[in-house]
């Protein structure tokens, strides 16, 4: 795996909040209605968690499952185990309709941190930081293209298309340059 | 003359002296000041020039309603136009330069004098765009536009940083006056998030300057305690320098806060732009005085009283030594008394109203100061600068009685409530016949997704008009608004010392029987240069309509967007029409409520993030290849990858012929890729190609065309079927995003029962396509697959490991050639084309751009989305009926291709060009016909839609289509050339290489 490489080679931007990129992580995009017979097994093989609740997401260590819509789900895991859990996921699901497929190297992921993070991310997504649940997985906008983020320890971890890395780095690091905290 | 008083001034530091510039001359003002301030401590009066007939003009105002002192800031990268003096912080190090005057503002020949001015009339602008026609391009606009306008726009980058910033409130408290202070008191304590927005650098408005008391001590005291309590509220947030700038609907409000604008490049942003969701807005946006209409109220020195006051009062700072106050209300004697406190002259207060009561004027008389009752100013004296007035009878046509040497002139015409943000979202204003102004219409306020108010109108904004009043008022709202927005709380108002007012007299005309001479010196817009006399020319010409009177004369459209002259205009315009004020109406309050800088409206996207470039895995190698780009879509894809000495055209040309005779290597990437699957997936894709796809065996590729429900072409690509009830649809690069939401919403909306997921995996694989006779030697060279013609022939695809690399090899050709294209996860797209480029430099690999694979895909006749269709173009018309399905019941466009237009045979259709001298067509040249249209134009019967030189062929080859299409085949027709000539072409068959697929088939 040592072709593999994030979109960004995990550049890093130090301001009032550390900006990171950490790619490449383990995606799955798993497509199925909440009520599928064997859901809850599937994301349970694949990742160890249980069925994530309307806008959250649950988290376990390097693994996570999060709801990005009444029939998607996204499933989060080292970069090297997506083709077993996709296995874990067929197994579970076989005979049921429902769409697994990988989608790491879709993505770039980010983590914004430090203790005015969530300043970093108001400038740039109409979010309500006070209103937002501690398990919450926010499917939004960052300026002018789609974002994702949830909290997780003393920051924020961001999804973004890969395509538009260097534009979302591009963002953070405006938006966290030393000198424009807000509060 | 103006200058600083050696006493007094509530914001300024006399220990922090700061130098700054104006026109180049060194000036000094003091910490606090505001650039107006410090101007006027000069004696620096004279500010501009108006914008129609370069009038002197000097301050007005003390606050954003000022017209006239607007000047540039700064230089180069942080020069800024059009900025108001009043509103402008001093700082160490400041530059101002004055505007619209040429040679100098002291002496500017492009001054109108009073004989020229009948030239320009109100409605000029439009008299002269009408007749006679020639005169406005030769003698009008020439001279106008060398005339007109004020500051520059700045010619160099801007310096500075912007931002955004997104947040959320219960109530959001606009102003920060005692009114907003008290309305946020007691929206804090019901619990909500509170935002508290001050315009101004200091919290409390104008009650400490007006001398209110306020719980028995000066307002100062209550102000502190009040800003004390809030700040120490965990739910209240407060702002300064933050300007609420515009209210939209449900409950959306933009604010401005200016931060680095007095520390010039301390890498602080410059503005911010606060975009708020509020639940519910309190405006306490105050009022702004109006100025009287009396001939020569434009000249320097004649400023509103209020103004005055705040000068004198806030920063010492006197702007006469002689001031002649004249007013038809009593809070101007606050102005006389202010000033005689300041131990500065006050000759008289000329009072429009025939009697004068109230405790304000009874203390003006106790100081000694003269009241002159029914009386009313005939002129001021002055050029530029004010040297005396003439007194009349207010009730008479203007004989002077007396005339009184002055240098300066403070005027009340009353108070407007600013009641723009109220306004903006639809709140409706009622006429208040006491004090002669609009205010809000709490039975009409605007109104959010439930129907409701959101918006609540507090203190002087909302037409409180004494503090007493004030304070009652904004707790009161501060309260609906709490409630409204779901907590609950007590109205606990302050209590503010009773002042008794006698009513004020609306006073519109000064003297009110004032012949044509004085009504031609009376202005009511100083920055545009409307005159009453103006206002009710419009009036006599049939202008009725506020809003076409505001056009015609351009009242009201100067950057103060009419703060100061837009109820004195309309009500001169109501009396010229015989007309009651309230009928007449207002014309409409926009956003922003005074201007905001455009680098704040852009925020982050500029330079690097002006907007998002996407760019594929191997970005960065074809950056460091010397890659010129182009943009698709947003991507950014090579076009051609030049070497030294050579032109894109050489280098295009070199990548087709090496493609077509040795190896090319194409980074598809940006291919769209959509994943189908379902045990539905199959019927559902028969409804959104034309052709059939059921059916296509797993390991295969068949070519598919998508349309609209209109019949019209709208993407087109391979599909394969990867399993049972898989597909893998390709779409064209611009249309992967716009597809796979076209899929979704067919799968949404109106096949929900359907069992189908897509999910789009674009961006998940780095796609390479190689291409060429040696491509086969190449990917046997990298290993692991087999890739024979037997084992993997073409239209089949099959995944393996390549060279190490996981792939999915699809033998699928765009160019004619033997054509392989290889998907590998992006994560590995770099190494994976860095791996094909070195093992394949043996057999000549090179990478080619776009240009080379729209010319090599053109010599083959193959049709491209957005070349060959333009939203007009059925598939039939590229001769692509092969790919409709004749079986199928239904498909998305089938019943719109079977309308009469687009089944009509005379419909344009594809075919190949080829010039007879062998040149390229021009782009975008038409085939002229015969004859000319209903609209006198000529008539064509066909179009290019592809043409390019072919190196491969070393001739012009096109595709267009044209009347007739193929069976025109050995025609010769004519296209245009922009030059106005024509160029000969025969109608060929667009296929112009390998007709017979041979080289792609190997």
């Amino acid at each position: 795996m040592s072709n593999v490489v994030s979109a960004l080679g995990q550049v890093a931007f130090d301001g009032f909040a550390k900006v990171r990129e950490i790619g490449p992580v383990g995606m799955i995009s798993l497509r199925a209605k909440s009520d599928l017979p064997g859901l809850a097994a599937a994301i349970l093989a694949a990742v160890g968690l249980g069925v994530p609740g309307q806008r959250q997401i649950e988290i376990a260590g390097d693994k996570a499952a999060g709801w990005m819509s009444p029939d998607e789900y996204l499933l989060l895991l080292p970069y090297a185990e997506t083709n077993a859990a996709l296995a874990a996921i067929a197994e579970a699901l076989a005979g049921q309709h429902h769409l697994a497929v990988t989608l790491s190297d879709a993505r770039a992921v980010f983590r914004v941190e430090g203790a005015k993070a969530d300043q970093v991310l108001a400038k740039l997504s109409p979010v309500d930081f006070a209103t937002l649940g501690p398990k919450e997985l926010r499917r939004t906008r960052a300026a002018q293209v789609a974002a994702a983020f949830w909290k997780d320890g003393d920051g924020y971890t961001v999804v973004c298309f890969r395509s538009v890395a260097g534009y979302m780095m591009g963002l953070l690091s405006h938006s966290a340059t030393k000198g424009s905290e807000v509060y | 003359m103006s200058t600083r008083l050696s006493k007094g001034g509530r914001l300024i530091d006399r220990s922090a002296p700061q130098e700054f510039s104006f026109n180049g001359k060194r000036l000094r003002g003091l910490s606090g000041d505001t650039l107006a301030a410090a101007l006027l401590a000069n004696d620096q009066m004279l500010l501009g020039r108006s914008f129609k007939y370069h009038r002197p003009r000097g301050l007005v105002a003390a606050g954003p309603e000022e017209p006239n002192a607007i000047v540039g800031l700064g230089r180069d990268g942080r020069f800024e136009p059009n900025q108001r003096v009043t509103t402008t912080e001093l700082f160490d190090g400041l530059e101002a330069a004055s505007q619209n005057h040429w040679p100098s503002l002291e002496f500017d020949v492009g001054v109108i004098n009073n004989t020229l001015a009948r030239f320009l009339p109100g409605g000029f602008y439009y008299k002269t765009f009408m007749w006679p026609r020639a005169a406005w391009k030769h003698v009008f606009e020439p001279i106008i536009r060398r005339s007109a306008g004020l500051g520059k726009a700045p010619t160099a980058r801007d310096a500075d940083r912007y931002e955004y910033t997104y947040s959320f409130c219960d109530v959001l408290v606009i102003g920060g006056g005692i009114a907003g202070l008290q309305a946020a008191l007691v929206a804090g304590a019901s619990g909500a998030r509170v935002m508290l927005l001050e315009q101004s650098a200091h919290w409390g408005g104008r009650a400490p300057v007006d001398g209110e008391v306020i719980e028995g001590q000066p307002a100062d005291v209550w102000i502190n305690s009040t800003v004390q309590a809030l700040a120490a509220m965990d739910n209240v947030t407060m702002r300064l320098r933050t300007m609420g700038a515009g209210v939209y609907d449900h409950g959306y409000v933009l604010a401005e806060e200016k931060i680095s604008d007095t520390t010039p490049g301390d890498g602080r942003p410059k503005h911010r732009l606060w975009r708020i969701r509020a639940s519910q807005i309190i405006t306490a946006t105050g009022a702004i005085e109006r100025p009287l209409s009396f001939a020569g109220n434009d000249i320097p020195g004649v400023m509103l009283a209020g103004s005055v006051r705040d000068y004198v009062v806030n920063y010492a700072v006197s702007p006469g030594d002689r001031t002649v106050v004249v007013t038809n209300n009593d809070d101007a004697y606050r102005t006389a008394i202010a000033l005689k406190q300041a131990g500065l002259a006050v000759p008289c207060i000329v009072d429009a109203r025939a009697s004068v009561t109230g405790d304000l004027p009874a203390k003006a008389r106790a100081m000694g100061i003269r009241i002159e009752a029914g009386r009313a100013i005939a002129k001021v004296k002055g050029g530029k600068r004010v040297s005396g007035v003439s007194l009349c009878v207010q009730a008479g046509e203007g004989a002077v009685l007396e005339e009184i040497s002055c240098d300066a002139v403070a005027m009340s015409g009353g108070w407007s409530p600013v009641v723009h943000l109220w306004s903006h979202c639809g709140g409706k204003l009622i006429w208040d016949k006491t004090h002669a102004h609009f205010r809000p219409d709490a039975a009409r306020p605007p109104t959010g997704a439930d129907g409701l108010a959101m918006v609540v109108p507090v203190g002087n904004a909302n037409g409180a008009m004494t503090a007493a009043d004030v304070l009652v008022d904004a707790a009161k709202g501060g309260q609906a608004a709490a409630m409204a927005a779901g907590f609950t709380v007590e109205a606990v108002a302050a209590v503010a010392d009773a002042v008794s007012e006698a009513d004020m007299e609306a006073v519109w005309i000064m003297p009110q029987g004032a012949g044509p001479a004085l009504k031609a010196k009376m202005w009511l817009d100083y920055q545009n240069d409307v005159k009453v006399s103006d206002v009710q020319l419009a009036a006599r010409e049939g202008y009725s309509s506020v809003e076409h009177t505001k056009r015609y004369t351009t009242l009201g459209m100067a950057t103060d967007q009419g703060k100061l002259s837009n109820i004195n205009g309309l009500a001169v315009l109501a009396d010229a029409l015989h007309e009651e004020i309230p009928q007449v109406g207002t014309t409409t309050f926009r956003p922003p409520y005074a201007p905001v800088t455009l680098g704040a409206l852009a925020g982050e996207s500029r330079g690097d993030i002006f907007q998002p470039l996407r760019k594929t895995p191997m970005h960065a190698w074809h950056e460091k290849n010397h890659a010129y780009f182009e943009p698709v879509g947003l991507w950014r894809r090579p076009y051609t990858f030049p070497r030294p000495g050579e032109n894109h055209e050489q280098s295009v040309h070199r990548e087709v012929l090496n493609t077509r005779s040795n190896l090319g290597l194409l980074d598809a990437s940006t291919l769209g890729k959509i994943i189908v699957k379902g045990p539905d997936a199959g019927k559902f894709l028969d409804m959104l190609y034309t052709g059939v796809m059921s059916t296509l065996p797993v390991g295969k590729c068949r070519y598919g065309l998508m349309c609209t429900e209109q019949g019209f072409l709208s993407d087109d690509g391979v599909v394969a079927r990867i399993d049972a009830d898989t597909w893998l649809c390709h779409t064209t690069s611009g249309g992967a995003d716009r597809i796979h939401a076209w899929m979704e919403d067919w799968l949404q909306c109106e096949w929900w029962d359907w069992q189908v997921y897509t999910a789009n995996v674009t961006e998940q694989l780095a796609q390479i396509a190689v291409v060429g006779p040696n491509a086969r030697k190449l990917l046997e060279k990298m290993g692991g697959m087999d890739v024979s013609k037997e084992t993997l022939p073409f239209m089949q695809w099959a995944d393996g490991t390549l060279g190490g690399f996981p792939v999915r090899i699809y033998r699928i050709s765009f160019s004619g050639e033997l054509s392989y294209e290889v998907a590998v996860p992006a994560s590995m797209g770099l190494a994976f084309w860095e791996a094909l480029h070195t093992a394949g430099a043996e057999f000549g690999a090179m990478g080619y751009g776009t240009e080379a694979l729209h010319i090599m895909r053109a010599e083959k006749g193959f049709i491209m989305i957005g070349d060959e269709t333009d939203g007009t173009i059925i598939p039939q018309d590229l001769n692509l009926g092969w790919a409709i399905s004749k079986k199928k019941a239904d498909f998305l466009g089938k019943r719109g291709q079977e309308r009469n237009f687009l089944a009509s045979p005379d419909r344009w259709k594809l075919a190949g060009f080829e010039t007879l001298d062998g040149s390229v067509i021009q782009d975008g040249a038409y085939i002229p016909s015969a004859g000319k249209n209903a609209n006198g134009q000529g008539n064509t019967q066909g179009r290019v839609t592809s043409t390019y030189h072919s190196p491969t062929l070393k001739r012009g080859i096109a595709m267009g289509l044209i009347k007739g299409g193929m069976d025109r085949l050995g025609d010769v027709v004519e296209f245009t050339t922009i030059t106005g000539g024509v160029v000969k072409a025969k109608v060929v068959d667009p296929v112009f290489y390998d007709k017979d697929g041979e080289k792609q088939n190997v």
